[in-house]
């Protein structure tokens, strides 16, 4: 469950920065993906969004401090 | 598979290795390779994957063959950095390469109105108006009946100003999007009866763009119909509108992306021309060779039977507007034809059909049979076909032919057609009302060819006459669309907006030739333009283009006697005609040397051959000339 979420994060991640080398990991930040500004995290989002069939508010986006966290809140959202 | 027209179900979900094949996307080639993986839906992510495979493969110089060129500008006040790749994307599924020039956020009156701003540098052949209600000076006045009226009569005057000034500054055409509806009823049910709440005044200023700006040359992409389309709930999305101005739910992006592309495509001739339907569970339920007629599903009041019934209204309604008819079965044909002609329910009949395959042959052989018929290109034909395997194999074999998936539900069928966008036009000409009885006509004409032993007296027997005249306003809309659909028979595929179009005609160093064509088989409309300059003492001819529906008729000799004629009478020594090749136009290679021209010179593909005035003898001509006077250009100014 957990690994497939990481495998398509891995995935929308690569797409998004057209970089093949990038692994989804529980410790990536943005701050580690050098091309990784505002608008490509709306467009990380809007793949997330479309990927996984949910939705985030605003709020929950921007307190996300790393992958890891990501992925639990795309977990619980599933739950839902 | 989904329905739901926000994943564009038409089209198929793309390969896994898409990002692969964009990278590794290989510049010779790269043309049609970029084509098909636009054939499928692309979300966000594969759109910016293929957009910048485009940006790369374009900036290392290749040529890519079939598509045309657009800058496009997009003028708004709201975010389009998300919009820009999904319309780039789109823009290839309508043989478009598109370059798109965003203006600096909400900077939309500086762009437009400094002459030497970014978007007049960038030298736009396109300019795309995305306003947002929410940058537009509309606040509600409920129940204010006179406010109301001059906020929207100001709201009109804004985009007016935009528009003149872009058209004083530039050449370019203009995209005005026409603006969704709000989610915001502060008084409920009775919003809508108050005038100067906020969905009568923007629902007012679309009526008006319609009303007032669609005559002055301007292309409406009809957003608020597309956001009422799917929902005006799910369109918009707060959300995205605090996050990043973004004016709509992202996950419309790829369907408004399509729907702008499909304007931008449909100004520039790419524009499908021809639906081939299949039979068998496609316009009617059952496999009539072995159901046989009675056994049929198509009739009223048969919850399936109305489904087959409203594929064929859909078929019918295509007709009525001009786009031709075709069938592509695997049937025995005298059986597929009995059922048109004597099921009781068919709202189609052969009558309709222009060109009507029904054998056991290959499908995709089949199809090249049906676009050589109709003097038509592949490209031109839409497939609707139920069953996926032949979908599959028509796709793979014939990539040029637009194949719609269709979900297994019939009830879908119609309407997934309609909503692909393949016919989309921007204007409905007396020509487009008449296109299917001139196809039809020129079946009885191959007929009758088949039937004459030499072609001179065939061509007699047609009982042809031209007109040949200058352009005139109320022709204009029609000799736009000729001069920007025609490919084949089309010597510098030269492409003019109608704007262009009516500079020409004002402009006296310029003249002008339409021509209509009659025979006894009916009005073929107006189907050849040339455009002539006058250089010194030579006209040199800039634009000459033919619909490929009258080719083989020595039209194009008869015209040729009328603009020398023209030139003497003028004064004129020289007639030179430029050829400039395209993959498409192969047609006219020879053609200034059938009709007596000789090479003046050849620079790179571009040759220009010359033609002595005075040396000139006519051409003998299977049909009669009618001359229209040249206009005054005194008494018109």
């Amino acid at each position: 469950m957990n690994e497939d979420i990481y495998g398509k994060l891995t995935e929308i991640l690569r797409d998004v920065f057209d970089d093949d080398s990038i692994v989804a990991t529980p410790q990536l930040t943005a701050n580690d993906v050098e091309a990784w500004d505002s608008v490509s995290n709306v467009r990380v989002f809007v793949a997330i969004e479309v990927e996984f069939g949910i939705r985030f508010s605003n709020a929950e986006i921007t307190q996300l401090q790393n992958v890891g966290e990501l992925v639990e809140l795309i977990e619980r959202r599933r739950v839902q | 598979m989904t329905t739901e027209i926000a994943s564009l179900p038409w089209l198929p979900r793309p390969p896994a290795d898409f990002r692969q094949r964009c990278k590794e996307l290989d510049p010779r080639g790269a043309a049609s390779e970029l084509r098909r993986l636009s054939s499928f839906f692309l979300d966000e992510r594969h759109s910016h994957l293929i957009a910048s495979a485009l940006r790369r493969v374009s900036n290392s110089g290749a040529r890519l063959e079939g598509l045309t060129r657009v800058r496009l500008a997009i003028l708004s006040n709201s975010t389009t950095t998300f919009a820009a790749p999904a319309i780039v994307a789109a823009g290839l599924r309508y043989g478009l390469q598109i370059e798109v020039v965003e203006a600096e956020f909400s900077q939309v009156f500086q762009e437009a109105l400094y002459p030497d701003s970014q978007l007049y540098r960038s030298k736009p052949d396109m300019v795309l108006l995305a306003m947002d209600h929410r940058g537009l000076p509309i606040s509600p006045c409920p129940g204010e009946k006179e406010t109301a009226r001059q906020i929207v009569t100001r709201g009109l005057t804004e985009i007016e100003g935009l528009i003149s000034a872009i058209r004083g500054n530039c050449r370019a055409t203009v995209i005005l999007q026409s603006i969704p509806g709000v989610v915001w009823p502060t008084f409920g049910n009775f919003d809508s009866a108050l005038p100067g709440t906020l969905n009568r005044l923007i629902s007012e200023l679309n009526i008006l763009f319609v009303e007032r700006l669609i005559p002055q040359g301007i292309l409406i992409a009809d957003i608020a119909n597309l956001a009422a389309t799917v929902g005006i709930g799910e369109w918009s999305d707060p959300r995205s509108w605090n996050l990043a101005k973004i004016p709509f739910a992202t996950r419309f992006l790829p369907l408004y992306a399509d729907q702008v592309a499909r304007v931008i495509g449909a100004a520039y001739g790419k524009s499908r021309k021809c639906l081939v339907l299949d039979l068998d569970n496609t316009i009617w339920g059952g496999v009539v060779g072995d159901d046989g007629i009675d056994k049929l599903v198509l009739a009223n009041g048969h919850p399936t039977g109305e489904a087959y019934l409203e594929v064929q209204r859909a078929a019918l309604a295509l007709h009525s507007r001009g786009v031709v008819l075709a069938v592509c079965s695997k049937n025995e044909e005298s059986i597929a034809r009995a059922a048109f002609r004597e099921h009781p329910e068919m709202l189609l009949r052969e009558s309709h059909i222009a060109a009507f395959q029904a054998n056991w042959e290959d499908k995709a052989r089949n199809l090249r049979t049906i676009a050589e018929r109709l003097g038509l290109g592949l490209e031109a034909l839409v497939l609707l076909d139920d069953n996926a395997a032949e979908r599959d194999l028509v796709r793979h074999a014939l990539p040029e032919v637009a194949v719609p998936e269709l979900p297994d539900d019939p009830a879908m069928f119609a309407r997934t057609l309609l909503c692909a966008g393949y016919f989309e036009s921007i204007a409905f000409t007396e020509d487009d009302r008449k296109r299917n009885e001139q196809y039809a006509a020129n079946a009885l004409r191959a007929r009758l060819a088949e039937d004459s032993t030499d072609i001179e007296s065939y061509l007699r027997s047609l009982d042809m006459t031209i007109e040949i005249g200058s352009f005139t306003q109320i022709d204009r809309q029609r000799i736009v669309q000729l001069i920007n659909k025609t490919n084949q028979f089309n010597l510098t595929t030269r492409r003019y907006t109608e704007e262009d179009v009516k500079q020409l005609e004002y402009d006296p160093r310029v003249s002008t030739f339409q021509v209509r064509l009659r025979d006894r088989f009916g009005d073929n409309g107006l189907i050849s333009v040339l455009i002539c300059r006058t250089a010194g003492t030579d006209w040199i001819i800039d634009t000459w283009l033919m619909s490929c529906r009258v080719l083989k008729r020595r039209v194009e000799h008869a015209v040729l006697n009328v603009v020398v004629e023209e030139a003497r009478s003028r004064g004129l020594k020289r007639i030179v005609g430029v050829y400039i090749p395209t993959a498409r136009n192969g047609l006219v290679k020879n053609l200034f040397e059938e009709l007596r021209f000789g090479l003046l010179d050849r620079v790179g593909l571009e040759e220009s051959w010359a033609l002595d005035v005075s040396t000139f003898v006519p051409f003998a001509v299977p049909l009669e000339v009618k001359r229209q006077p040249p206009p005054d250009r005194a008494a018109a100014l």
